[in-house]
């Protein structure tokens, strides 16, 4: 017995499921770092959401959708360990992060159909959810501590941006926190405050640019991304030292480098042709700025990418690749 | 840097598994059963009756209509009927079947070996020539010669671009003529070029042959104006609007022609047998086929006689054809035909059989679209598959027009790409069916 088909008769064995799992491979240095910062909190807080997000996506597909469950094509441990990358490690999170996952699967994913179908980045979803619910938790930061000197130390003061937007706030300049801003080594390696995932700007890189040979994702979105942030905060710097923080720090700090390179570039939730891939990442990096100086929160990546998102279909729509033959 | 063509195109690995088999003859069948149709266009009238005897080369099929070509009998023998017969699809077409007895050709056919360079011919007799010796495209369109070279036309034509090209993977019928008759290839250009006034010609050969990039540049440099252009290896660099791109930077426009820019693209295997038809006075009633494939032993390069049926080029090739093999394609595994009726004859545009495995004959199973780009990054002519596909689903023809859908070459760089494993080339053939349905009748 012979098959028939239409051609094309080969594949190029590419797959979601592969695509997902180059992810979590991507992944896997910055929760190497978290942990060797933060401790077993760190793990705690990270498989508590993967095992969460699989779960619930399991159990609405298994029991709302009453459909064979998708668990196994791997999105659902990207999204759990993106979520778990977006929040403290203190140990009050070991019980929020099951209402973020639940956010993030059943609103941010299931409820639009599920993987594909999502017009919101699910982790996001599911972390803004929190940051809005629980403000204090979310605001909580453990100093990441040498892995060498031993436990993670008690619950300290503001991330480096909040900081910096408390000061200004009270009437301040950026010159008097300077001397409190982490060093360039620390941010590089990982020894300041913040979230698990983004308190290493080397891990981070590492993964991108695993993404990137990897094929996952194209340099489009990370570098356009990046490079408003960097254009915008600079053009702030040089009108004022006083009252904008220099782009260096921009980029280092908080999650714009997480963001670019793992939150931004969901295929899902991002524009396909390349140039529409190049308006979205510029839209996050001018937003993020935007957010971080004038509004109300001091970190403004996530607001940024979900507004992007949201305008994703349209950029689709406006910016088609372009054709061979016009 | 090589040349190559301008967005997408995708690397599927070459698997070139016969280029180091010599160009072998197939022995000669007991029957051919000759279709009437191998060439776009009308079918050719049948001239014969059955027990008429015929010898090979002798005219059988007359091409009368405006798009049509002639058809020669490919033995010598006793014609027994003159009836349809079921084509690899499984339709019917009509045919002419020869009981082959003898080998004996026709005395006008020119065997010698040698070499014939000078052509005394005048330009209108070349084309005429090739009319008359049934010239088909032999890249897998065949579309009939002697119309594409139209003598009437006026637009000025400045470039003959020959395609070496062979992006299709496993195919190596072509690069073997290239390395194996260099030299006739190089001869039919040059005639070809001069009997329609062109100034310049070029053949196209990705970097994956360099035996026969470097044995064409030697031959090549021979003849006035003909250059030999290595590419860049990338599928579907062969596809004519990629390789017109790819040697002149000139992108034909949506839905015109390569005349259009001022070119003419032929095969280097329709070269070939414009040599023999000019120089030779040999019809066109043979071609090379490549037999291969991962699960065979053996790999060949068959001069094969068109009517031969595939079955026997199959099983001469690999014997029994063993129950481990899940589907046999007319052509290239990017854009052939999977055979449904093996005993089907070979034809003009058949230019491979490849043989695959069960494990590669199954398509996976197909998943939601994750929106990746993926097809939209393959698609050589800057479409969006994506988009076409949920189109097609939902029966909005008019937006996937609007969309151009008619611009898709079929290539199937978008569904080889997908993450997902969405037959995308599929529902856009699906979908250009409906919208050329769609279209008012010219």
């Amino acid at each position: 017995m012979l098959y028939v088909s239409d051609s094309p008769h080969i594949h190029s064995a590419d797959s979601t499921h592969l695509m997902m799992w180059h992810v979590f491979v991507a992944m896997l240095p910055m929760f190497v770092v978290s942990i060797l910062f933060f401790g077993l909190s760190a793990l705690i807080i990270t498989l508590t959401s993967v095992v969460c997000c699989c779960l619930f996506q399991w159990v609405i597909e298994r029991f709302v959708f009453h459909r064979p469950s998708m668990v196994g094509d791997g999105s659902a441990v990207v999204t759990g360990m993106l979520l778990a990358f977006n929040v403290p490690a203190t140990p009050s999170m070991y019980w929020i992060i099951i209402i973020g996952a639940l956010v993030s699967m059943g609103i941010g994913k299931m409820a639009f159909g599920g993987l594909g179908h999502n017009p919101f980045n699910p982790a996001l979803v599911g972390r803004v959810f929190m940051l809005i619910s629980f403000p204090v938790q979310m605001t909580t930061w453990p100093v990441a501590k040498q892995w060498i000197s031993g436990q993670v130390d008690a619950m300290t003061g503001p991330t480096p941006l909040g900081l910096i937007k408390e000061t200004i706030a009270n009437g301040g300049t950026i010159a008097d926190v300077s001397s409190q801003l982490p060093s360039w080594g620390s941010y590089v390696l990982g020894s300041m405050g913040g979230s698990l995932g983004e308190v290493s700007a080397l891990a981070i890189i590492a993964g991108g640019v695993y993404l990137l040979c990897c094929k996952v994702i194209t340099w489009r979105i990370p570098v356009s991304f990046i490079g408003a942030a960097f254009l915008l905060s600079g053009l702030l710097w040089l009108v004022d030292a006083d009252m904008y923080l220099d782009p260096l720090h921009t980029l280092l700090s908080g999650g714009l480098l997480l963001g670019a390179f793992f939150m931004a570039t969901d295929m899902v939730t991002s524009p396909m042709s390349h140039s529409g891939q190049l308006v979205f990442g510029i839209g996050c990096g001018l937003l993020t700025v935007v957010i971080r100086t004038w509004g109300a929160y001091p970190e403004g990546v996530s607001f940024a990418i979900l507004l992007m998102n949201a305008v994703t279909p349209l950029i689709n729509k406006g910016f088609r690749p372009k054709r061979f033959s016009a | 840097m090589l040349k190559t063509f301008a967005i997408g195109g995708i690397h599927p690995s070459d698997n070139k598994l016969a280029a180091n088999q010599p160009i072998e003859y197939l022995p000669l069948p007991q029957q051919v059963v000759v279709m009437m149709s191998q060439h776009i266009g009308a079918p050719a009238v049948s001239l014969v009756e059955p027990g008429d005897k015929v010898l090979v080369g002798q005219l059988i099929g007359e091409g009368k209509a405006f798009m049509s070509a002639n058809i020669h009998s490919p033995v010598s023998g006793v014609v027994t009927k003159v009836d349809m017969c079921r084509d690899i699809a499984g339709m019917p077409k009509p045919a002419v079947y020869i009981n082959v007895e003898g080998d004996e050709w026709l005395s006008t056919i020119d065997r010698s070996p040698e070499i014939k360079y000078e052509c005394n011919l005048d330009p209108s007799q070349v084309f005429d020539k090739i009319k008359e010796m049934g010239i088909v495209g032999l890249g897998g369109a065949t579309f009939p010669t002697h119309i594409k070279y139209a003598a009437n036309d006026d637009r000025n034509i400045d470039y003959l671009i020959v395609n070496g090209v062979e992006c299709e993977p496993y195919l190596t019928a072509d690069s073997r003529l290239l390395v194996e008759h260099a030299t006739e290839i190089c001869i039919a250009i040059d005639i070809v070029r001069q009997a329609r006034g062109i100034a310049h010609a070029a053949i196209g050969i990705e970097a994956n042959k360099p035996e026969a990039i470097a044995l064409m540049t030697q031959v090549a440099g021979r003849f006035e104006s003909l250059e030999v252009v290595p590419l860049k290896m990338k599928y579907p660099q062969g596809a004519e609007k990629q390789l017109i791109y790819a040697i002149t930077h000139r992108r034909v426009p949506s839905g015109k022609l390569p005349i259009d820019v001022g070119c003419i693209i032929s095969n280097a295997g329709t070269m070939f047998a414009i040599y023999e038809a000019l120089q030779k006075n040999k019809p066109l009633f043979e071609r090379v086929v490549t037999v291969t494939g991962k699960g065979v032993k053996t790999q060949h390069n068959y001069k094969v006689r068109v009517g031969t049926s595939i079955k026997s080029l199959v099983e001469f090739s690999i014997g029994e054809i063993p129950g481990s093999v899940g589907k046999i394609i007319s052509g290239g595994p990017m854009m052939g035909k999977a055979i449904f009726n093996l005993d089907a004859p070979t034809t003009k545009g058949m230019g491979g059989v490849l043989i695959m495995n069960e494990s590669e004959s199954v398509r996976q199973e197909e998943t939601t679209c994750i929106r990746c780009g993926k097809c939209l990054n393959a698609c050589p002519m800057g479409l969006e598959p994506y988009l076409f596909s949920a189109l097609v689903r939902h029966e909005r023809y008019a937006e996937a027009r609007q969309r151009n859908i008619l611009d898709c070459i079929e290539c199937g760089s978008c569904a080889y790409s997908c993450p997902a494993h969405k037959p995308l080339t599929s529902e856009i053939r699906l979908g250009k069916a409906k919208v050329r349905a769609m279209m008012p009748k010219k």
